[in-house]
């Protein structure tokens, strides 16, 4: 049993910490935001030279072949900054499904250009009637001569603005809400009838809307019809991620109501000298420990073979909607009418923790899906006690 | 970072595994399971307790030097987890978990070489002498009193909410040993004998229609000088370390794995509109709930072991615990009554369960009622958000 850090991870979370605090403080993050892109060209590749590109990929792609913990740590730094480059679409979503894949000749070509920072990507899955279903896919492909054909909408295209190459979900055989018949295609984000509606989230990251009309894939990317069984693995790791970048903000946010308690006064005092509020803040602390508990669990049990694995990142997407929209309500309110403000960052980790709640499923769909997971278990595993057990 | 256990370790969740079903046979498990309204608790319990000891699992967190085990945190994790898997009982925890480290910790060579190995061997039960009526959660305040007199010190006072005290032939006692300075000054820790002349238990009726509690009345009772732990004086400070070891034994999170998963399976049998009542949504989404907060703090209580293997004591972190695990007992509690829907609110009496019409309605009330004290004791909940805003948070 051992929840340290090794060496390298240490100075990994060091590294993105200090590239947060040189570069990414809340000035020069409005700056940041109000670019066009909402991001600077020159982070992505100090990014690339820092070596977080290349962590989860095959050393025969020139990755570094990192663990769940190195992409832990990584987004939990950059979440703890509010940092807006596309990492997530870009390396865990994009990247993610092509590592994944047998595709080995598209993996050759495109991971050395994530790795070296001059290929971004995103994963376009969502549809405006899908909700939180991964399955709900109405985007068909058909086969036209020798090309996949792709006709639909894809919504809430995290990094669908800046994305060169996108991967698609898309409806190859079967009912609309089936999970076989769906197949990822690797398109280019220049084909001709893909056009974008480009819209910011309200953490400032770029997003889109993309409509494919007629538009001929590159590539199949995994298995005609099994492109479930390609995604959901990558969507599990990539859950983890926002999850570890919800804590960074869950703590950096406590971190800063607690120190609006210790030096704001009215009544001439201090109002953390109020218990109506300690009370509550140790209730923020103690919905922060619980999130970081279930991190670690989820992260640390996501080989093991029995239900714990799904069971805890289940857990902990629900745990970080339910502490992220409390911790995140409690901020304003503790910081009062200057919780409203654009001047101070609060509303921004407010933000963030929404979003974070909605991406791949918010707290009562997973809890559903929980619920579900647990009341199959197997019966009988345990007998029944009529004491105090 | 890392949780997967090594050979050596699988090898003792083993071992551990067999010894729980090996010594505790159906009979001995319903046995204890029933025993706390019973008059034979404690000749049950002392069963219980001699199979453990006999393994030397009795008191596996003491120094090895008088009997603990040279444990790993995962080893105690591992030990825990299967004795909660097991619905095996933790040995009653004022002797051995309770006044063992005060004694080992802060006691003379006499008092270790006399009190613990009785402690081990069930010879002796202790009971808990703190609370007084006026001295609750600001339990400085208490004011059962200690005079020195020769040899030995004349004790007068009340305690209450003393659990076990009409078992225990032992007491340990804060008691107050100079009025003069600050309340927390002038308390020392009295190892008092419950047969010495002047002590009176008086049974305390609760809620839950079952006799634990007492109040023990001190009128001149003689206490030899050689029965107090550590320095005069100084009696708050041993108590508060002690209230650390406390706190982690009240969260009992393998104690509601096994009550939660308990829960679970009432829920399947009970039918509920021509289906299982754990088929409905919405008791469905708060069992979820109570499930969830209850893995989140298995792996805080994980951190908590690992962080206090590293560096000694666990800290006030122990306090999120306690609050976090007695939250959770209560909601499982809570939701065993719902369980038994109109039948939680029926006297069962001297009815049989058959005869009545519900099998567990009256498991579910003594557990509901006698739960709530668990966000009472070892410092209420409020008290723990105070002492983590404190020390924590420094606010």
């Amino acid at each position: 049993m051992n929840f340290e850090l090794s060496e390298e991870q240490t100075m990994l979370q060091g590294s993105v910490a200090r590239f947060v605090k040189e570069s990414y403080d809340l000035n020069q993050r409005n700056t940041i935001v109000a670019q066009e892109h909402g991001v600077l060209a020159h982070h992505w590749q100090t990014f690339a030279e820092l070596g977080w590109l290349s962590m989860p990929f095959a050393a025969e792609y020139g990755g570094l072949e990192g663990c769940l913990v190195d992409t832990m740590v990584i987004m939990q730094e950059m979440g703890r900054g509010l940092v807006n480059e596309p990492f997530l679409p870009t390396v865990l979503l994009f990247g993610g499904l092509l590592q994944a894949s047998g595709n080995s000749e598209v993996k050759a070509k495109l991971i050395p250009q994530i790795i070296s920072g001059e290929l971004q990507g995103a994963y376009a899955y969502l549809e405006r009637q899908s909700r939180y279903a991964l399955t709900d896919i109405a985007t068909s492909a058909s086969q036209q001569g020798g090309d996949w054909v792709l006709d639909g909408e894809k919504t809430v295209v995290l990094n669908g603005a800046a994305a060169q190459k996108f991967i698609v979900a898309a409806r190859t055989s079967g009912a609309q809400s089936d999970v076989g018949g769906i197949t990822l295609f690797l398109v280019d984000g220049a084909a001709e009838g893909l056009s974008r509606t480009i819209y910011r989230m309200t953490d400032g990251r770029e997003a889109a809307n993309i409509t494919f009309s007629g538009v001929a894939a590159e590539a199949v990317v995994g298995t005609r019809d099994d492109g479930y069984s390609l995604m959901a693995p990558v969507v599990d790791k990539a859950i983890l991620a926002i999850c570890a970048d919800a804590l960074g903000a869950m703590e950096s946010l406590n971190a800063r109501t607690l120190e609006y308690l210790k030096t704001r006064k009215q009544f001439g005092v201090h109002i953390g000298s109020f218990q109506a509020l300690q009370h509550r803040m140790v209730d923020l602390f103690a919905a922060c420990e619980s999130t970081k508990s279930l991190l670690y669990r989820a992260v640390l049990t996501a080989d093991a073979v029995d239900d714990d694995a799904p069971r805890s990142l289940l857990a902990l997407k629900v745990m970080v909607g339910r502490a992220g929209r409390k911790i995140g309500s409690e901020a304003i309110q503790m910081h009062g009418g200057m919780g409203m403000t654009e001047e101070l960052v609060v509303g921004a980790y407010v933000k963030r923790l929404m979003i974070a709640n909605t991406l791949f499923g918010d707290a009562d769909y997973q809890q559903g899906r929980f619920v579900e997971l647990v009341n199959a278990a197997k019966m009988g595993e345990l007998k029944l006690e009529s004491g105090t057990g | 970072m890392d949780m997967h256990f090594t050979q050596q370790e699988l090898a003792f969740q083993a071992e551990v595994r067999e010894f729980f079903v090996e010594a505790l046979d159906d009979d001995l498990k319903h046995r204890v399971h029933s025993a706390l309204g019973s008059p034979e608790l404690k000749d049950t319990m002392n069963e219980w307790h001699r199979r453990l000891n006999a393994k030397g699992w009795m008191a596996p967190a003491w120094p090895v030097e008088y009997g603990g085990q040279d444990w790993s945190a995962t080893q105690h994790f591992i030990f825990n987890s299967e004795r909660g898997k097991a619905g095996a009982p933790a040995p009653v925890p004022f002797g051995v978990t309770m006044v063992a480290p005060v004694i080992y910790t802060y006691g003379s060579e006499a008092q270790k070489a006399y009190f613990l190995p009785r402690i081990l061997s069930s010879e002796d039960w202790w009971c808990q002498g703190y609370s007084e009526l006026d001295a609750g959660s600001d339990l400085a305040a208490l004011q059962c009193t200690a005079e020195r007199d020769g040899d030995s010190y004349l004790v007068n006072g009340r305690k209450v909410w003393t659990t076990f005290a009409q078992h225990a032939n032992w007491i340990f006692c804060l008691v107050r040993t100079d009025n003069s300075g600050r309340k927390q000054q002038g308390i020392s820790f009295l190892l008092i004998d419950m047969s010495t002349p002047g002590v009176t238990v008086r049974p305390i009726r609760t809620i839950d229609g079952i006799h634990h509690l007492n109040e023990v009345l001190f009128e001149n009772v003689r206490v030899p000088v050689e029965n107090r732990t550590g320095e005069e004086g100084s009696g708050w400070n041993y108590a508060k370390s002690l209230l650390v070891h406390e706190r982690l034994i009240i969260a009992e999170v393998a104690d509601s794995k096994r009550n939660l998963a308990d829960l679970r399976e009432l829920a399947r049998a009970e039918v509920n509109g021509g289906l299982a009542l754990l088929d409905d949504p919405l008791f469905s989404k708060r069992l979820a709930d109570i499930e969830i907060d209850l893995m989140a703090l298995e792996y805080t209580e994980l951190r908590v072991l690992a962080s206090a293997a590293e560096g000694g004591m666990p800290g006030p972190e122990s306090s999120l615990l306690k609050m976090q695990g007695t939250d959770i007992q209560q909601a499982i509690q809570e939701m065993r009554m719902d369980v038994a829907g109109y039948y939680c609110g029926t006297e069962q009496g001297e009815l049989s369960a058959a005869e009545l019409g519900h099998e567990n309605a009256s498991t579910a009330q003594q557990l509901y009622f006698r739960g709530r004290a668990v966000s009472i004791y070892g410092g209420s909940s409020e008290v723990q958000r105070n002492i983590t805003a404190k020390f924590v948070l420094g606010l």
